[in-house]
């Protein structure tokens, strides 16, 4: 059987015929050229909003976690929302390059690096919580399980523990994937640069590669493997996570729903951060045909399918709840759709579950300002369902003569800006300093860029129209 | 001044060494893929073993072309991963179950399901680890600048748009003229010989011993160990890493600028009763006013032990282990009269009493060092040792 491949052809991933020449140039230019007027106002802004972070960790330091809301019954708030809020983000990044990889989903191409990127320096954000959570930050040395004077060992049936070999693990894992990605890029740009500190740097960090095809020969199986090792990890990272809740047995936390749930929200989540980031860069650094438009509407396709997945998980916690006939889980629910807490239950709601199924259309999905609107909801959202989780859960459970309202301090709000300016503080230092696209991974995927092996005998050749 | 700096960056990294030394390689650049496939098909097919192609990424089938044999890095990755879950599990069951052994939630000591995340976490970083690893190291030979291949022009255009393909001179079958032929016949654009390249060492015979090189060396050593020292033996003892030694709180037995006594520690308030310390109605009264109470402690096996102890505790330094008044002190304190004399015999165990809660002449009050029915316990001992001394012969018959 066959019929016309025509009908099903993919759409170029790169626009336009461009020349290898180009895509160097294109790529390397923000490295090679001095900051424009437009990057110092944008890390004007997030060094600002870094430093006020900085400040109030400060004085956290000083006086202690007093300055923050925390209280009880509320022991858990921001710090612990932000952590988790930051290492869902940190989830897209490894998706697209592992996952998405291994379905040889080749779209992914432009978007892998800058996702990898954010999931490294959104990693890195979200570490912070943990530690500063503890207190005394400077004694989370004792969060490793290393010989001390004490003689403690620390306890392996906490799954706050497990987040520390999860976290630590998955950061480590990610951030060689994505040096081992830049390796050919840094050999490319020590051969182009013409500044001598750049060369010196470039040259270490190339770590002498020539592009031989007896070293891409190895190097393809690694990042086979480590694409392989990195899927079930990223999904293992989430469901740790989330195991801080589901494994104790406030009402509201103590359900099987989580791992699941909170995988398929840290994708969402991740993947309205990559794509807010990358609308705003593809247009400040002039990328338009290398990061395409057809790109954004499959990042979307994903928000759609991971959103209403997560929608499918509120629902099935209102029906279990019921199901189960248990008083305080129906109480809970109850309590967080209509409780004092119900105003972040519905932002939650709308921005996560009714907003992307907008992009069941096309002509939106394709539209890149609503686009854009709809992901930074996308973000909103994500943030919110973390606080309606822990907040609603910790105010109200069993006992009523324990109950609490959760009010959050200035330094709270400072610490979450904190956060953001991190984050977009190292994200623009990144897309100034390094390749922000594969470079070599690009040009591979370019029209023309593979051997047509036109010159095999007849019989070597699989026609693939027939084979299906 | 930055100018400067950039400037010796600039002369120093941008500068190429003169390429006046023996032959390395003969290479050539291709622009399509298409023809860099042909063109290794032909090298590998003519029995050239070294020779290598280089491209800007990696192209399908070149390992064919090449007759490269399959990777075998995947081995590495499996071995790592066998190590990391084994490291992992050994680790978790020593440190739990073996050194030191705690209970979490009435569980046994090493319990598998709850270690398996951990196990998990570690195969996957050790595994990725090794991998990488022996990928840079092994496999791949890197970190290597010293290639001669390195800032020729050859190696700049397989980097961004050429592909190209070089024999080495060390090859068995390598002779310059038929290699270039070879190249020119199968349509290279630009053929070319490349030598390597020749080091302006200086005097020095052996760089290592380099005296500006060794004064560097000590010099990043000392920066290296005064700040770790800084770090580890400063910094975190400055506030506020108080590691909780400074606590706003009284410590036993100090000094207090808050009381106006100068005392931390506080007295009890006027007639505060402490629990099991009832007050003793007869306090500093003489001993004909007090109402003779029985004993109210049974005389047991348990109670006696329990008088002989305290007995022996506070009486016997003074009265003697037997009560005969033959202190322990060898007379650096008064000795009391025997226990055994006719008066303390007659007496009721009420006066004891009263004459331990009270004192008498130069022995002290012992109300608040024995407690009440400690104090009844000693007297039911006290009367054993006098029965025992003055044991009548109808205590010696046997039954």
């Amino acid at each position: 059987m066959s019929f016309d491949a025509t009908y099903t052809r993919e759409l170029p991933l790169v626009d336009g015929k461009s020349s290898f020449k180009e895509l160097d140039d294109v790529i390397a230019k923000p490295t090679e050229t001095k900051p424009t007027l437009k990057w110092w106002i944008a890390i004007g802004i997030s060094s600002t909003a870094l430093l006020i972070g900085a400040t109030c960790l400060g004085l956290t330091f000083w006086y202690g976690v007093g300055l923050w809301g925390n209280n009880q019954p509320v022991g858990w708030a921001f710090d612990i929302i932000n952590f988790v809020f930051w290492i869902g983000i940190g989830h897209a990044g490894t998706l697209i390059s592992a996952i998405l990889f291994l379905f040889r989903q080749k779209w992914r191409t432009g978007i892998a690096r800058f996702a990898e990127a954010m999931t490294i320096f959104a990693v890195m954000t979200a570490g912070i919580f943990p530690l500063i959570h503890t207190g005394r930050p400077w004694l989370d040395g004792y969060l490793l399980p290393y010989p001390n004077q004490h003689n403690l060992w620390v306890n392996f049936t906490s799954p706050l523990l497990w987040d520390v070999f999860a976290v630590s693990t998955y950061f480590t894992v990610s951030f060689v994937f994505w040096y081992i990605g830049l390796i050919p890029d840094f050999a490319i740009l020590r051969d182009r640069t013409k500044s001598g500190i750049k060369k010196a740097a470039y040259t270490i960090f190339s770590l002498g590669w020539r592009g031989s095809n007896r070293h891409w020969q190895h190097y393809e199986r690694v990042y086979l493997i480590l694409a392989g090792l990195s899927t079930p990890l990223v999904l293992s990272v989430h469901t740790i996570v989330s195991f801080d809740f589901a494994v104790s047995v406030i009402p509201g936390w103590h359900t099987t729903i989580f791992p699941p749930y909170f995988v398929a929200g840290a994708i969402f989540s991740g993947f309205g951060m990559v794509s807010t980031v990358l609308i705003i860069v593809r247009k400040v650094f002039d990328m338009e045909h290398i990061i395409t438009v057809n790109t954004l509407e499959k990042m979307n396709k994903i928000l759609l399918a991971t959103g209403t997945m997560v929608g499918y998980a509120y629902s099935m916690e209102f029906f279990i709840a019921w199901y189960s006939g248990n008083p305080i889980e129906q109480f809970t629910f109850i309590n967080r759709a209509f409780g004092p807490y119900a105003w972040a239950y519905w932002i939650m709601f709308s921005c996560n579950v009714f907003f992307p199924q907008l992009f069941w259309f096309k002509k939106i999905r394709r539209n890149i300002p609503i686009t854009f609107v709809l992901v930074l909801l996308v973000n909103v959202g994500m943030w919110f369902e973390r606080y309606v989780i822990i907040v609603t859960s910790l105010t109200r459970d069993y006992l009523p003569s324990s109950w609490g309202m959760y009010f959050p301090t200035m330094y709270d709000f400072g610490i979450l800006l904190g956060s953001f300016g991190l984050f977009f503080t190292l994200t623009l230092l990144f897309a100034k300093t390094l390749p922000v696209v594969s470079i070599s991974e690009i040009k591979a995927v370019t029209e023309g860029a593979q051997p047509t092996h036109l010159d095999r005998k007849e019989e070597e050749q699989i026609d693939y129209r027939t084979v299906f | 001044m930055i100018g400067n700096i950039l400037k010796k960056f600039d002369e120093k990294f941008l500068k190429t060494e003169p390429r006046t030394g023996d032959l390395y390689a003969v290479s050539a650049l291709f622009d399509t893929p298409d023809q860099i496939i042909h063109a290794a098909e032909e090298v590998s097919d003519a029995g050239y073993k070294k020779f290598d192609v280089l491209t800007p990424y990696p192209i399908h089938g070149m390992d064919g072309a090449m007759g490269l044999k399959d990777t075998r890095i995947g081995w590495v990755a499996m071995l790592g991963g066998i190590s990391g879950v084994s490291l992992a599990f050994l680790m978790i069951w020593w440190m739990v179950g073996v050194n030191y052994t705690n209970v979490f939630g009435g569980k046994p000591f090493f319990n598998l399901p709850p270690s398996i995340p951990i196990m998990f976490e570690l195969t996957v970083l050790i595994a990725s680890l090794t991998l990488v690893g022996a990928l840079i190291v092994i496999f791949n030979k890197l970190p290597l600048n010293a290639n001669p291949l390195m800032d020729t022009a050859f190696m700049k255009s397989v980097t961004s748009d050429k592909f190209g393909i070089y024999i080495e001179a060390k090859d068995t079958k390598f002779n310059r003229d038929e290699v270039r032929a070879l190249f020119e016949k199968l349509g290279s654009a630009e053929v070319s010989d490349i030598h390597y390249p020749e080091y302006d060492l200086g005097k020095t015979k052996n760089p290592l011993l380099d005296m500006k090189f060794m004064g560097n060396v000590a010099g990043v050593a000392v920066v290296t160990a005064l700040i770790t020292y800084f770090a580890l033996n400063v910094l975190i003892f400055l506030p506020p890493f108080s590691w909780m030694h400074y606590q706003p709180r009284v410590n036993a037995q100090t000094e207090s600028k808050f009381f106006k006594d100068g005392f931390s520690m506080r007295k009890p308030v006027e007639g505060t009763v402490a629990r099991g310390f009832i007050p003793y109605e007869f306090k500093g009264m003489p001993d004909s006013l007090i109402t003779i109470t029985p004993n109210p402690v049974p005389v047991t096996q348990k109670v006696l032990e329990l008088g002989k102890k305290r007995y022996d505790t506070y009486c016997s330094p003074c009265h003697g282990n037997y009560g005969k008044g033959d202190s322990r002190l060898r007379g650096q304190f008064p000795a009391p009269p025997t226990l055994h004399s006719q008066k303390v015999m007659n007496w009721k165990d009420a006066n004891i009493y009263h004459v331990i809660t009270n004192g008498q002449n130069v022995m002290p009050s012992y109300e608040k060092s024995i407690s009440r029915d400690d104090r009844w316990a000693i007297i039911h001992y006290v009367r054993v040792l006098q029965r025992s001394a003055n044991a009548p012969d109808s205590d010696f018959e046997t039954k």
